[in-house]
C-alpha cells in the first residue's frame, strides 16, 4: 500500500469510530431522566424555568433516533449544555479551562518522554549494574504508587512541613489579583508565557512554583512506564546483528549506542504515545484535583461530584474526539517513518 | 503439580518475585481473617461499613482503643484499611474475572470466525479505546450511581476491550496452524475446537496481562473512590479513606505531621498490594513466556 492510500484508509477509519463514541456518550445520557437531560440544551439557566417547554421542544420524550439527532445537531453547533458548577455554557468552560491543562502538559509531557527514554537507556546500557537495578527499584515503585496519594505525600511535605514553599493552586493571592488587573493581557491564559508577554516576571515564577508538585505527581508514573519500555526495547535492540557490526567495526560504545540501538529501541516508545495521550489525561484529573489547580481536570472532577451531567460526558466526548485525532496523527506519523507499517496492510 | 513445582522453583530463584508472593500471601491473610483481625461492632448489619466513634470531623492520632488512629468524621483507620483489603481482592478479583469472560468470548468469536463478525467486534472495541479510560469510567459511574458495584461496571467497560483485541490477535495466529485444519476436517464443531485446541494454544499471554493488570484495575477503582465517585461514604475502601484524609495533610501549628496516620497508613496498603501484583505478575510472564525472561 502506498502511503496516499493508507491515509485515505485511515481517516475513513476514524468516521465510524467517532460517529461511535457520540453513540456511546448518548447512550450514557440516555440513562438520566428528561428532566436532568433538558440542562444539554440549555444555554442559560433561566431557560430552566420553563422545563416543560424545553422538554417539549427538544422532543426529549420522543423516540430515541429523533433525539440522537437533535442532540448530534446541537453538539455540532457547538453547544453542549450548561455547566450549573461554574455557570456558563459547557464549551465555554472548556475553552477557559484548557490553557491551565495545557500549561502542566507543556512542563510533563518532555520530562516523561525524554526522561523515560534517558532512564532506559542508561539502565539497559549498563546492565544488571548499579545504576539498572537502581533505576529499575525505581521504576517498580513508580509504577505501583497511586498518584493520589503520591501527590497528598508530597503536599505534605513541601507545603505543609515547609511552610508554604511549594503551595497548591495555580498563582499565589497577589500574582492572582495583578493577572486578572485590567493592565495586563491575557494573551494564550497560560499563566507562564502570559508572565513573559507582559514583561511580568513575577507572574512567571509564581506560575512556575506552583507547577512544580503538579509536574512531578503527573509525571512520576509515566517516566516509570516509558523507562521499563525503553529498557527491554533497548536491551532487544542491542541483540540484533547491526549492533555487531557497529561494534565489530571499532564505534566507541557510546555511539553505538546512542546512534544505533537507541534510534531503532524508540520505535515501540513512539508506539506508545497515543497511550501517553489518555494516561495525562487520566493523570490530570487527579492531579489537578489533589493540588486544587483549576484546570480541564479539576473543572471534570467538581462537575463529576456535583452530578452537573453535560459537563461531564461533554468533556467525556471532548477527551475521547481529540484521543481518537491523536491516535490518527501518531497512526500517520508512523506510516510516514516506518514504511513496514503501511507494507503490512493491516491497521 | 508438576507445573506448580516449577512455578515455586522460579519464584525461589528470584528475589523480587519471593517481595511479590510474600506481599500477596499476606494481603490474603488479612482479607480471610478480617472478622477476626478487626471484628464488627455488635449491632451492626453491613460489615463493609467502618464503625465511627463520634462525628467530629479532626482526626485523632492512633490510641489504645484505635491503634491507627480515626480519620475526618472518626472512622477507626484500623477497621477501614483490614476491610479494604476484602474490598481491594474483590474489585481485582470480579473485574478480572469478567473481563476475561467477555473478552476471551468475544475475542475468540472475532478471532476465529473473522469477516463481518471480526470487523464489527473490532469496530466496537475502537469505540470503547476511544476515550482515556479513567474518563469513561468516571462517566459511567456517575451514571450508574455510587456503589461499589458501579465502580466495578464502569471498570469492566473500560478494560475488556483490550483482552478482547489480544486474544483475537493470539487466535489469529494460532487459526492457521495444521492441528487446527486436522481437527477440522475430521469432522469437530467449531466449539469444540475453539475450546480444545484453539483456546489452550492461545491463551498464556492473556493470563499474564491479567495478572499484570489487577494491581492497575484496584489503582483505578480507588482514584474512583479517591475523586469521591466511587463508593458510598463510609464504606470500607482503601481510596475512600485517602479522601478522608486529604483536607488533613497540613498539620497543626505545633507539629506539621499531626495527622500523617490519616493519609499515609491507607496509602502504604494501596501501595503494597498494587506494588505485590505487579513484581508478582512481572515473575508469572517470565515463568510462562521464557521468550521474554531475564532479558
Amino acid at each position: 500500500m502506498d502511503f496516499r492510500s493508507y491515509v485515505i484508509r485511515r481517516l475513513l477509519l476514524v468516521v465510524p469510530v467517532l460517529f461511535g463514541v457520540s453513540v456511546l456518550i448518548f447512550g450514557l445520557i440516555q440513562l438520566f431522566p428528561p428532566y436532568q437531560r433538558a440542562m444539554l440544551y440549555v444555554t442559560d439557566p433561566r431557560q430552566m424555568a420553563n422545563i416543560d417547554e424545553i422538554i417539549e421542544l427538544y422532543g426529549l420524550n420522543a423516540t430515541i433516533w429523533e433525539q440522537y439527532i437533535t442532540w448530534i445537531n446541537q453538539v455540532f453547533h457547538g453547544n453542549l449544555g450548561w455547566s450549573t458548577v461554574v455557570g456558563m455554557p459547557v464549551t465555554d468552560a472548556i475553552l477557559t479551562y484548557l490553557p491551565a491543562t495545557l500549561e502542566l502538559a507543556i512542563f510533563a509531557t518532555p520530562i516523561i518522554i525524554i526522561g523515560g527514554i534517558w532512564l532506559g537507556t542508561k539502565a539497559a546500557a549498563n546492565k544488571d549494574k548499579f545504576i539498572d537495578h537502581a533505576t529499575r527499584t525505581g521504576a517498580i515503585i513508580g509504577w505501583s504508587l497511586p498518584t493520589f496519594w503520591f501527590g497528598l505525600v508530597l503536599m505534605m511535605v513541601f507545603y505543609g512541613y515547609f511552610s508554604g514553599f511549594l503551595p497548591p493552586e495555580r498563582l499565589s493571592t497577589e500574582m492572582s489579583v495583578l493577572v486578572h488587573s485590567a493592565s495586563f493581557t491575557r494573551y494564550t491564559g497560560v499563566n507562564f508565557l502570559d508572565g513573559i508577554l507582559n514583561w511580568e516576571w513575577g507572574v512567571t515564577f509564581d506560575s512556575l512554583r506552583h507547577m512544580i508538585l503538579p509536574v512531578v505527581t503527573l509525571s512520576v508514573v509515566n517516566v516509570a512506564f516509558i523507562m521499563r519500555l525503553m529498557r527491554s526495547s533497548m536491551l532487544e535492540s542491542m541483540g540484533k546483528g547491526y549492533i555487531l557490526t557497529a561494534r565489530a567495526k571499532g564505534l566507541p560504545e557510546n555511539m553505538v549506542i546512542n546512534k544505533h540501538a537507541r534510534r531503532n529501541a524508540m520505535i515501540p516508545v513512539l508506539t506508545v504515545s497515543g497511550y501517553l495521550f489518555a494516561a495525562i489525561v487520566n493523570g490530570v484529573v487527579i492531579t489537578e484535583s489533589i493540588f486544587n489547580y483549576k484546570g480541564l481536570g479539576w473543572w471534570a472532577w467538581r462537575t463529576a461530584l456535583m452530578l452537573d451531567i453535560p459537563s461531564i460526558l461533554g468533556f467525556a466526548l471532548f477527551s475521547g474526539v481529540l484521543f481518537v485525532l491523536t491516535n490518527l496523527v501518531v497512526d500517520l506519523l508512523y506510516a510516514r517513518f516506518d514504511p513496514r507499517v503501511r507494507l503490512g496492510g493491516t491497521i | 503439580m508438576k507445573g506448580l513445582k516449577f512455578f515455586f522453583y522460579h519464584i525461589r530463584r528470584n528475589p523480587l518475585s519471593i517481595i511479590g508472593l510474600v506481599l500477596i500471601v499476606t494481603f490474603a491473610i488479612i482479607a480471610i481473617f478480617a472478622p477476626l483481625i478487626a471484628p464488627t461492632p455488635e449491632g451492626q448489619f453491613d460489615s463493609y461499613m467502618i464503625p465511627r466513634d463520634g462525628y467530629a470531623s479532626t482526626p485523632e492520632p492512633p490510641s489504645a482503643e484505635h491503634i491507627f488512629g480515626t480519620t475526618q468524621g472518626q472512622y477507626d483507620i484500623f477497621y477501614g484499611v483490614i476491610w479494604g483489603t476484602r474490598t481491594a481482592f474483590q474489585v481485582g478479583f470480579i473485574v478480572m474475572g469478567a473481563v476475561l469472560v467477555i473478552g476471551i468470548l468475544l475475542g475468540s468469536i472475532a478471532g476465529y470466525f473473522g469477516g463481518i463478525i471480526d470487523e464489527i467486534i473490532m469496530r466496537i472495541t475502537d469505540i470503547f479505546l476511544a476515550f482515556p479510560p479513567l474518563i469513561l469510567a468516571m462517566a459511567v459511574t456517575i451514571a450508574l450511581g455510587p456503589s461499589i458495584q458501579s465502580v466495578m461496571a464502569a471498570i469492566i467497560i473500560v478494560t475488556w476491550p483490550s483482552y478482547a483485541r489480544v486474544i483475537r490477535g493470539d487466535i489469529l495466529a494460532v487459526r492457521e496452524e495444521d492441528y487446527i485444519e486436522a481437527s477440522r476436517s475430521v469432522g469437530s464443531s467449531h466449539l469444540r475446537v475453539i475450546l480444545r485446541h484453539v483456546l489452550p494454544n492461545s491463551i498464556y499471554p492473556v493470563f499474564i496481562m491479567a495478572s499484570l493488570d489487577i494491581g492497575a484495575v484496584v489503582l483505578t477503582a480507588a482514584a474512583l473512590s479517591f475523586l469521591g465517585l466511587g463508593v458510598p461514604e463510609g464504606y470500607a475502601d482503601w481510596g475512600q479513606m485517602i479522601n478522608f484524609a486529604r483536607n488533613w495533610i497540613i498539620g497543626t501549628s505545633e507539629n506539621t505531621f499531626a495527622y500523617w496516620h490519616a493519609v499515609t497508613i491507607p496509602g502504604l496498603f494501596i501501595f503494597f498490594f498494587v506494588m505485590g501484583w505487579n513484581l508478582l505478575g512481572d515473575s508469572l510472564r517470565d515463568i510462562l513466556d521464557p521468550r521474554l525472561a531475564r532479558r
